[in-house]
């Protein structure tokens, strides 16, 4: 297990792991079973019906928890479907940590998609992050879709964020998040794109229970000729309130398209979106400068800053 | 010392020229405080920012310390101990106000008291604010407030302040007016500040006023004070032409 440099660098990017993690993990690499540990209270198994995967179960009132289960792809060439399920008990508060790495040296694609599906039972709260990151110098296309759906029972609570840091040549997100009566859902998305990448984030939050919350924040950034395109879709199924904001900082020749959408099906719901694409101000460039920041420094600070 | 020699600065308005600033000629001692005044529209944003860059005059020099900084970019300038803070400062996604204050100080490890310090100067407190982001969450106020703050943690030779009164409660102004004495008492650092505000013009050694992109009149505050009065309450031409207001 993390037998060497790219291992290593790799789940620190994508994982924030130094060494053996503590807590459950799984940590899947090229496609097979890297290390794995359960704990008294979280239980990792592999999937018997025949798909790739694992199940994680956690026990009602597993409180202060971690369970990693970081993915890297070493090898040029190997494409995946991976199914991973989490069922979470009840009156938990647990922290996920997922989170895919691609190192391509080679000509061939490497691609990773994955479906994780929540099932969040009453009052718990799950925290669930998940960064992607590309790297390698050969000419194989480093793919990732990963496809999150989340159910959330009452009072159930998730805080989702996740982020592209850079080397993604090509990404489809989709997510759903169904909340119930007094459940929250809080999604935080930031992505990169650069080169002629290409990225489309397709996001659904469905309110359907009294009192349910959602709030989606999703920043971008599209260099030189990268594309993105964002779908975030929220929709009122009671009395709720959802709020969906997205940012982006276009450069060089990117494009970006952005397509926040609003839907109430009750007339106590009350959603509210916001949307804007820009370049980064010449003010905020020039007051940095007067820092002593070069023009360079500047941009990358208010970039790191954005994406943060 | 700042020296400026005859420094114009136009710009094209369709086929003929427009001077903003003429043959301004200007030397600045170190560590004193020097206000500008006058009218809008007179020049004196325009001067400020071609001592630190953000404007490049159309012709003339600019020394500082003996060397001749003309050609020089805001970055090498802000390195050589110039500061500047602007009347309309920008609000960024993301960046805390931490994380400006960092950025002015050059300390990557600035400690939350300093940066207390700082921001108690301009009436701010830490504990509410640090962690905030410089975006549209805060007021025109608490962001010119921030702004200054970043001046003080850059702790430069030369500061630039642009209106610094412009959007600040009264409350706020009065321990604003007292840092600038305090550093003017310390003797760290010259100080010149865009003002029309009476109390900070009577911190001055030296007030000088811009009209029409030329100075119009230097000296002490006790001397020009009185002059802007009297330019103030004459300086209405239906008055003055008609003897009673239309």
């Amino acid at each position: 297990m993390m037998d060497n440099e790219i291992d290593r660098e790799l789940l620190e990017k994508i994982a924030d792991l130094l060494g053996k993690p503590v807590g459950a993990f799984n940590i899947r690499k090229d496609s097979g079973c890297d290390g794995r540990q359960s704990t008294e209270h979280i239980e990792i198994t592999s999937k018997t019906d025949g798909k790739s995967g694992i199940d994680i179960r956690i026990k009602d009132g597993t409180v202060g928890e971690t369970c990693h289960i970081p993915v890297i792809i070493t090898k040029s060439g190997i494409e995946e479907m991976v199914y991973n399920d989490f069922y979470i008990g009840e009156n938990c508060n647990v922290e996920i940590v997922a989170g895919c790495g691609i190192h391509n040296c080679g000509d061939q694609t490497s691609r990773h998609d994955g479906l994780h599906t929540f099932y969040v039972g009453k009052n718990s709260h799950v925290h669930y992050t998940e960064k992607h990151y590309g790297e390698g110098d050969g000419k194989g296309g480093r793919v990732m879709n990963p496809q999150t759906v989340v159910y959330l029972e009452e009072g159930a609570s998730i805080q989702m964020d996740t982020t592209q840091i850079r080397g993604i040549d090509s990404t489809k997100r989709d997510t759903k998040i169904v909340c119930g009566k007094n459940a929250e859902a809080v999604v935080t998305e930031r992505l990169l794109t650069h080169g002629e990448q290409t990225a489309e984030s397709d996001m659904e939050i469905v309110l359907d229970g009294e009192n349910s919350r959602g709030r989606v924040i999703s920043r971008s950034v599209a260099q030189d000729t990268s594309s993105q395109v964002f779908y975030p879709r929220m929709v009122g199924n009671a009395q709720c309130f959802g709020h969906v904001q997205c940012d982006s900082i276009i450069m060089g020749e990117a494009k970006i398209k952005s397509i926040p959408a609003i839907t109430a099906n009750c007339t106590e719901a009350q959603l509210v979106h916001e949307a804007a694409i820009g370049k980064i101000a010449g003010e905020q460039l020039l007051k940095l400068e007067t820092l002593g920041l070069t023009e360079e420094e500047a941009e990358d600070c208010i970039l790191k800053g954005f994406l943060a | 010392m700042l020296e400026l020699k005859s420094i114009s600065y136009a710009v094209r308005e369709g086929d003929s020229e427009l001077g903003i600033l003429k043959d301004i000629s200007l030397t600045i001692d170190d560590h004193k405080l020097v206000v500008f005044t006058g009218p809008n529209g007179g020049g004196k944003t325009t001067l400020a920012k071609i001592i630190m860059g953000l404007v490049k005059p159309t012709s003339g020099q600019i020394l500082w310390n003996g060397q001749d900084i003309t050609d020089l970019g805001i970055t090498e300038r802000a390195r050589l101990g110039i500061s500047y803070g602007f009347q309309q400062p920008p609000r960024f996604k993301g960046l805390t106000v931490r994380d400006l204050l960092t950025l002015a100080s050059g300390d990557e490890k600035l400690s939350k008291d300093k940066c207390c310090q700082y921001l108690t100067k301009v009436g701010l407190c830490a504990n509410d604010y640090l962690d905030r982001e410089v975006d549209v969450s805060l007021s025109g106020g608490e962001v010119k407030r921030i702004e200054i703050a970043t001046i003080l943690a850059r702790n430069s030779q030369l500061m630039i302040f642009d209106e610094p009164e412009a959007g600040i409660d009264l409350w706020s102004f009065a321990r604003l007016t007292e840092t600038f004495e305090q550093i003017h008492a310390t003797g760290t650092a010259t100080m010149i500040i865009i003002s029309h505000q009476e109390r900070i013009i009577s911190l001055a050694d030296e007030v000088i006023v811009v009209g029409d992109g030329t100075i119009r009149h230097r000296g002490s505050a006790a001397d020009i004070l009185p002059q802007i009065l009297a330019d103030t309450l004459g300086g209405c031409p239906v008055l003055t032409k008609g003897g009673d207001a239309q």
